[in-house]
């Protein structure tokens, strides 16, 4: 069952583990709020040493971790500095963010957004950029199996048992993780909210089936849906977009009829129809627009989850089928006891999933928060 | 004269908020006797709850929250002492109910629970005595069929009813101040009377010191020796309850009883109202805190903040106002607008 | 009320028999001929006559659907197409105590770790250890089963060797500390997925219910703060935790699934996963079917226990 049908408005869009040691040194903002007492003066310089004290802080926590990653140095040292880079580097940013874009700056947010946008940007052109190879095995025989991550050399993170590059191999994965998702969510969203839409506005017998069909899609655990249909259906980009765009379907539908109705009997749908407008006028012009919102930030939080669920699949050896790189067969590669002399086959597309999923989750989380009007329960 | 029952001195609650701290309290003196009843009248907003719970040491010193001032309770210094000796006062020496009944009893819980549990805390009676005594307590605060009532659900029982368990909860433990924060404000008028009139007669009864916290001041009327009428976290004047209603001697103060609908006001005049709203209590305006809506504010109200002080009158009389009133009110009304 | 209880009784066999129509009917998206798919091309032309003979493939949909459905109903799942063609339900018998266990021990595991994060985040909200507890559980959900899993495995299995990696003792067989030894590590990586939504819904709730008159006035009462937060805060809190885990039991099933078959454990899971593997469609159509009707009547049970929980609607629901 989809997370995001559970999560609490109250929960703070969170993940703010970097505020923590930034507190106490705001500028006192009651200052600026009160009425003509407030001169430039006092305002501004607390800022300005916040700017410059966010940005130092910034720069050495950079500094840090580039040496942390980079200087020949023992694992442990190597973890304390990047570590240390991290928070530091962390702590300043969002000095500098709130200093510089207001106190609702988050920084988490935006280095989700940034690591989204570089992701899609790199899987998009990745035919183009001048990573090693990726899939073709019989190219890599002379090459090196599991070779350790060196930022420096030709395969900054490792290479797999085959000799393949293990970031390449990543971000070919984030190609085919992305489009999935993407694709199912849409068709998923395209459906599930017309189906909704339908049953909330026609009510009645049409709800009724409606309701009948979601409760017995929903009656099927969600990955063993998807195992029952990798059974049947071949391992390819289009039928696992399709599986999963099933599994969507059901909580789309939920939300698009419940916005509906909560909708369908507001006095400017009572007007329209009392103007004479069509049916489908209605629906078009008067509910869809109300329901859109709430419909895609409910998209946004369900990319993540299909996402794991198309990783989950691989993983279990179900879907897009190796040497094709997903982030899930890569990761199973590991099983047995390659991880443990090679922790590289796991960590590096565990990273890039773990990062990706929270982006999404972060993201989504915030666009419900805005969007997702809450007189709608499901 | 035996010191006080409570006392509290130069009392300050401040709220850090994100926008700036909120001064809910801010420099309260007061005085209770045992046995003494005292009203709190002032508007919503106007501190007075948060001034009662933080008499009770509900607000005490925290993360989000300073105070200042202290509050002696029957001898011991509420904000002094350690959490678990202030909590040994909760329901012994001191007690509180709460505005409003839908909200104030736990939905889960059965009435007697709510009685029997702090009975067998604070009294270490046992199960069945601990039973017994709620039943008993129920009867005292007139509820039928206390015996029964007691194996309900508050969900099951009407608001009136709900308000006498929050009040009976209150007295279990025999409190020797009582603290009423808008009793009566969530229920019904027919209602109210009733319940106003149990406390008042139940304080008697059982000699406990009062304190009734309301936005009314016809709520206190008649019902307490004393009266302090609280604006914007301070106390503006505090007088015996007689004389307040008799001569009020803050402007505030009068417009407030002239606010009271009364019988003998014409049909369809205007209710006098006080012009404005209370000000900012984020960033309090310097001078008297009243002078944005008193009719006879005079430039030195609006620099100048006028002391709690005597100024002339009874003894156990106090203003804050730079020119308190001197004649006795008129009970009448001017026609507004006619 | 009665009626109320009828219709939705009548709605769930409804959905369990379009479910059952749908688990049956999955062989019809089977690209060409079932019995070739199943065995594979290049067999003897008997081996398929034999194989559809098996399946009823030549007699008409849908009354193969009704004999397949009352065979079912009578504890008939058919035999596996796989050697050595076992009898499903045989399978289904053995395999389903194992993955009860771990799921069961990992939703008891999620929520003793929860309850108390949730309480002790609630309690001090907004203080650090409240925004550091925020931070971990939001980063958790980010982390799917099977990855968690991997690392726990790293770093419990291979950093201390206390825990095994992959055998199973049944219980059952006298060797309950063994069971549970093995046990622990696939139901902790279970928990781990539902532990951080649990907490952070809980704490939610416990927000909420903490600031609600009632609390204050137990703790007006002299109430330790413990007590009110167990005996006051948790319980009206707790409705949304079954409404919960009736939310996130098919997360729970699906990473019981995964974590089965990351550590080899002869449950459901397993089952299911190598059928699909292997195309042993008899298996998987069996094993899905007794997965959503289990799945089905948890569900149920659920709803009903709202009205047990809380008061207010013991009269209105049911």
């Amino acid at each position: 069952m989809p997370m995001s049908e559970l999560t609490q408005p109250e929960a703070p869009s969170s993940a703010g583990a970097e505020d923590t040691p930034v507190r106490g040194a705001e500028p006192p903002e009651s200052a600026a709020l009160a009425p003509a007492a407030a001169t430039d003066a006092p305002v501004a310089r607390p800022r300005r040493t916040t700017v410059l004290l966010g940005a130092g802080l910034a720069v050495v926590g950079l500094a840090l971790l580039v040496v942390g990653l980079l200087a020949p140095l023992v694992t442990v040292a190597k973890l304390a500095l990047v570590l240390v880079g991290l928070l530091l580097a962390g702590a300043g940013g969002s000095r500098l963010g709130r200093a510089v874009a207001g106190p609702g700056f988050d920084l988490t947010y935006w280095l989700a957004m940034a690591w989204l946008v570089l992701l899609v940007g790199v899987a998009l052109l990745a035919p183009v950029l001048p990573f090693a190879e990726h899939e073709d095995v019989a190219s890599t025989l002379l090459e090196e199996p599991f070779t350790r991550p060196d930022l420096t050399s030709e395969h900054p993170l490792g290479t797999n048992g085959f000799g393949l590059d293990l970031l390449a191999r990543s971000v070919y994965g984030a190609r085919s993780s992305l489009l999935i998702a993407l694709s199912a969510v849409v068709i998923g969203t395209v459906i599930g909210g017309a189906i909704g839409l339908l049953a909330g506005y026609f009510q009645k017998s049409v709800d009724r089936v409606v309701g009948v069909l979601t409760n017995s899609l929903l009656a099927v655990p969600p990955l063993i849906l998807l195992i029952a249909l990798a059974t049947v259906l071949e391992p390819k980009l289009r039928n696992i977009a399709f599986s999963l765009a099933l599994l969507t379907i059901p909580s789309m539908v939920r939300l698009a009829r419940a916005t509906t109705m909560a909708y369908a009997n507001r006095e400017f749908v009572v007007a329209a129809r009392a103007l004479g407008a069509t049916r489908g006028r209605i629906m078009l012009r008067e509910l869809l627009p109300n329901v859109l919102l709430p419909i895609v930030s409910l998209a946004i939080v369900m990319i993540s989850i299909l996402i794991v669920a198309e990783a989950s699949l691989s993983f279990l050896g179900l879907g897009i089928q190796p040497p094709a790189p997903t982030w899930g067969n890569m990761i199973a590669e590991g099983e047995g006891d390659v991880f443990q002399e090679h922790p590289q086959i796991v960590l590096v597309p565990g990273a890039f999933l773990f990062l990706t999923v929270f982006a999404f989750n972060l993201v989504g989380e915030k666009a419900r928060a805005r969007w997702d009007s809450r007189s709608v329960k499901l | 004269m035996t010191a006080p029952l409570l006392e509290v001195d130069d009392l300050h609650t401040t709220f850090r908020t994100p926008r700036g701290a909120m001064r809910a309290v801010d420099g309260v003196s007061l005085s209770l006797a045992a046995g003494e009843t005292l009203g709190i009248v002032g508007e919503s907003g106007s501190g007075k709850s948060v001034l009662g719970r933080t008499i009770m040491g509900l607000i005490t010193n925290g993360p989000a929250t300073q105070v200042t001032g202290s509050v002696r309770l029957a001898g011991v210094d509420v904000h002094g002492v350690k959490q678990a000796r202030r909590r040994e006062l909760w329901g012994t020496t001191v007690a509180m109910v709460f505005q409003d009944p839908m909200t104030s009893l736990n939905p889960v819980k059965r009435v007697g629970l709510h009685l029997t549990e702090s009975l067998r805390l604070h009294r270490g009676l046992s199960k069945g005595a601990a039973r017994e005594r709620a039943v008993e307590l129920l009867r005292q605060v007139g509820i039928p069929e206390p015996a029964r009532r007691a194996g309900q659900y508050p969900h099951e029982l009407s608001g009136g009813m709900r308000q006498r368990v929050v009040i009976a909860m209150a007295l279990a433990c025999d409190p020797q101040l009582l603290i009423a924060d808008e009793p009566t404000t969530a229920l019904d008028v027919t209602v109210q009377k009733q319940i106003l009139d149990l406390l008042q007669s139940l304080a008697e009864r059982l000699d406990m010191a009062t304190i009734l916290v309301s936005h009314d001041l016809g709520t206190v009327a008649g019902r307490t020796d004393r009266v302090a009428v609280m604006y914007a976290g301070r106390v503006a004047e505090s007088a015996a309850t007689d004389a307040v209603f008799g001569t009020p001697r803050h402007p505030y103060s009068q417009a407030l009883i002239e606010s009271i609908p009364s019988i003998e006001s014409r049909p369809h005049s205007l209710l006098a109202t006080i012009e404005g709203s209370p000000p900012n209590m984020l960033a309090p305006p310097a001078g008297c805190r009243f002078a944005a809506r008193c009719r006879y504010a005079v430039d030195r109200c609006r620099v100048e903040a006028p002391a709690l002080e005597p100024r002339g009158a009874a003894a156990g009389s106090v203003v804050a106002c730079h020119f308190p009133l001197t004649a006795p009110l008129q009970h009448q009304r001017q026609e507004v607008g006619a | 009320m009665t009626r109320k209880l009828a219709l939705r009784v009548g709605e769930l066999v409804l959905v369990l028999l379009i479910v059952s129509l749908g688990v049956f009917s999955l062989m019809a998206l089977l690209p060409g001929d079932p019995a070739v798919a199943i065995l594979g091309a290049g067999q003897p032309p008997e081996a398929y006559t034999e194989l559809r003979q098996q399946l009823g493939l030549d007699e008409p949909t849908f009354s193969r659907y009704l004999d397949w459905l009352a065979s079912a109903v009578q504890g008939d799942l058919g035999r596996s197409v796989v050697p050595p063609q076992s009898e499903v339900v045989d399978r289904i018998v053995s395999a389903l105590p194992v993955s009860l266990q771990i799921a069961v021990m990992g939703l008891v595991m999620a929520m003793v770790i929860a309850v108390p994060v949730a309480m002790w985040s609630a309690y001090h909200e907004g203080g650090k250890v409240d925004r550091l507890i925020g931070a971990g559980t939001f980063a958790l959900l980010s982390v799917p089963s099977f990855l968690a899993g991997l690392l726990l495995i790293m770093l419990v299995v291979n950093g201390t060797g206390w825990f095994p990696r992959s055998e199973w003792v049944r219980l059952g067989e006298g060797d309950l500390l063994g069971n549970l030894h093995h046990a622990f590590l696939p139901a902790l990586t279970v928990a781990l997925a539902e532990l951080a939504m649990f907490a952070r819904v809980l704490r939610g709730d416990l927000i909420t219910t903490l600031r609600e008159d009632f609390i204050l006035a137990a703790r007006a009462k002299g109430m330790p703060p413990l007590r009110v937060l167990f005996s006051d805060a948790l319980r009206p809190s707790s409705f949304s935790l079954v409404t919960l885990m009736g939310l996130s039991l098919g997360r729970l099933i699906g990473s019981t699934v995964i974590v089965e078959y990351l550590f080899s454990l002869p449950g459901m899971g397993s089952l299911v996963v190598n059928a699909a593997n292997q195309g042993d469609f008899p298996m998987v159509q069996g094993a899905v079917l007794v997965i959503a009707v289990l799945y089905v009547l948890i569900n149920a049970g659920i709803d009903l226990s709202y009205g047990y929980l809380d008061p207010r609607t013991r009269r209105a629901h049911v």
